[in-house]
């Protein structure tokens, strides 16, 4: 496979990113790999091309935002907001991801091997998340869409005013939000989270030991008997 | 915004190099906090029955020339303070063997524009306004030598871009803070404080949380029950680092709106908002990194 290097201790990250916007697309399949990135922002954000790009270290904030067919491994931890509206494509964190990482991502899967922490999948519009160690607190708040999973502990307020994501949690879950709840894990939804577990490198982690927890519902229209769940 | 960076150092060689490993991690977080800087360093205690003190004139005209010698030489003429001085520009370190207080009011007769930034046996405080590069030039923050200490680059955000407003805040003796974040009760702490005689240098927020934190210690609490009080009494978004003689004290808000993170190695202990003020680093790669929990207390003995 063609591969190009670059070194953020060298070269600018505008460079980097302007190469991975115009010339590198030109090019698809080639690999990219930045060395040295020093928890630099927005590294490799608002990818639209099936590149691979491997960030050799720890990431800042929004690395492989807004990404679209590309694959993206970052060998170290990522910063606040990590795959944050992803639309497509792959993204793994082989270290731990901070705050929001996945945020209202539509498509793709983003893998974090670590924890990961605080508003986890916040808003979450259909695309998958596996994390294989624990979320922090308002993981999966309003998410609308797609499925969360946790191999590890969830914190508090679980899923707090879920709409349609699936969450699957093997660990013990600290506090349910308002209007999450668990849920009897049926054919289908095994078979989700199996594919999923697959495809994150967990296969050997057996489905049955997941609980499944989604939306009660009650939330969809204001109903005065539900205002103390809000 | 605003930056923090701590860093104490476990293997006793490093001591030498403190400030030249600083410097770098606060240039790092120039884009959280643009207007002002500061730091706290941490150095062998003076004999007990010396204080020193950390003076800035800045507030005066010609500070950078101003004549401390004269201000020492006043102190022990008319109180016997057996004081000593090292200046760094706008800052001094008055060292001497009286008590703090009475050195304290002199200087406030003496010139009531010099400000008293710290007290202690252990604590030398610089702090002023103008970038971190800038401000780390200034007092020579590089050649800084000590087992740990708490740095900071101010965006101010609830009160003024001033010297005295600029971190770390100190209260009583040896103990600094420094604050990434708001508290929205600060007028309660100062009014719940008031009846204890704690008085304020500023409308700052951090002082508030400072001088709340050092009355709990001073109370007899350890540092971890300050902090769960602390926990209790403060509100707001917050990540705090703190500085005793002997340790490095980390939390932050249940929320973790405010960053952090920490590097850690057989050799130091690194903290800062951001990992970029950490990489540069000696061994981080190999460093265990990892991200505090919301309301966990973090503690590092030095």
């Amino acid at each position: 496979m063609e591969s190009v290097n670059f070194d953020l201790a060298a070269t600018p990250l505008r460079e980097v990113n302007h190469y991975l916007h115009h010339q590198a697309p030109a090019r698809a399949g080639q690999q990219v790999r930045i060395d040295n990135p020093n928890g630099a922002h927005a590294i490799a954000a608002g990818l639209n091309a099936p590149l691979d790009v491997v960030i050799e270290g720890h990431a800042g904030y929004y690395a492989a935002g807004m990404n679209q067919h590309a694959t993206v491994t970052i060998n170290g931890s990522a910063g606040t907001g990590v795959a944050e509206n992803m639309m497509s494509g792959k993204v793994h964190v082989k270290g731990f991801a901070s705050n929001a990482a996945g945020a209202t991502a539509h498509g793709g899967l983003l893998l974090i091997d670590g924890d990961a922490g605080l508003r986890c999948a916040i808003s979450l519009k259909g695309a998958n998340v596996v994390v294989g160690g624990s979320v922090g607190s308002f993981s999966a708040f309003m998410a609308q869409a797609g499925n969360l999973v946790v191999l590890g502990d969830a914190g508090e307020a679980l899923g707090d005013s879920l709409y349609e994501a699936r969450i699957f949690v093997r660990g013990t879950v600290k506090s349910l939000g308002a209007d999450c709840e668990e849920k009897p894990m049926g054919e289908a939804e095994r078979a989700i989270l199996a594919d999923l577990l697959q495809q994150a490198g967990h296969a050997d982690v057996d489905p049955a030991s997941f609980k499944l927890y989604g939306s009660a519902r009650t939330l969809y229209n204001f109903h005065v008997d539900n205002a103390g769940a809000y | 915004m605003c930056g923090i960076v701590g860093l104490l150092v476990k293997t006793p060689a490093l001591r030498e190099q403190l400030g030249e490993l600083m410097v770098p991690m606060m240039i790092g977080m120039t884009e959280r906090g643009p207007d002002s800087a500061g730091l706290a360093v941490f150095t062998a205690p003076l004999p007990a029955g010396r204080r020193k003190i950390s003076v800035f004139a800045g507030y005066l005209e010609d500070a950078d020339r101003y004549d401390w010698q004269a201000l020492v030489d006043a102190l022990n003429r008319d109180l016997d303070a057996h004081a000593e001085v090292a200046a760094r520009g706008r800052h001094a370190i008055v060292s001497f063997a009286i008590a703090a207080d009475a050195v304290r009011n002199w200087i406030a007769d003496y010139q009531p524009l010099l400000k008293v930034f710290s007290t202690g046996r252990s604590i030398d405080l610089y702090k002023d306004i103008g970038t971190p590069a800038e401000v780390a030039a200034r007092y020579g923050f590089a050649g800084f030598k000590g087992t740990h200490l708490v740095g900071h680059t101010r965006m101010a955000t609830e009160s003024a871009v001033t010297p005295d407003r600029a971190h770390p805040f100190t209260a009583g003796e040896d103990f600094c803070l420094v604050h990434n974040g708001s508290l929205s009760n600060p007028n309660g702490i100062r009014r719940m404080l008031a009846p204890h005689g704690i008085r304020f240098d500023t409308d700052n927020d951090t002082e508030a949380a400072t001088r709340f934190l050092e009355w709990r210690l001073r109370e007899g609490d350890e540092l971890k029950e300050a902090l769960q009080k602390g926990f209790e009494v403060l509100d707001g978004f917050y990540t705090f680092l703190m500085g005793t003689p002997t340790e490095l004290a980390l939390i932050r808000d249940p929320f973790a709106c405010k960053p952090a993170v920490v590097a850690e190695t057989d050799d130091y202990v690194a903290i800062a908002s951001e990992f970029r003020s950490l990489a540069h680093l000696p061994g981080v790669n190999h460093a265990h990194v990892f991200e505090p929990a919301p309301e966990e207390m973090y503690v590092w003995k030095a």
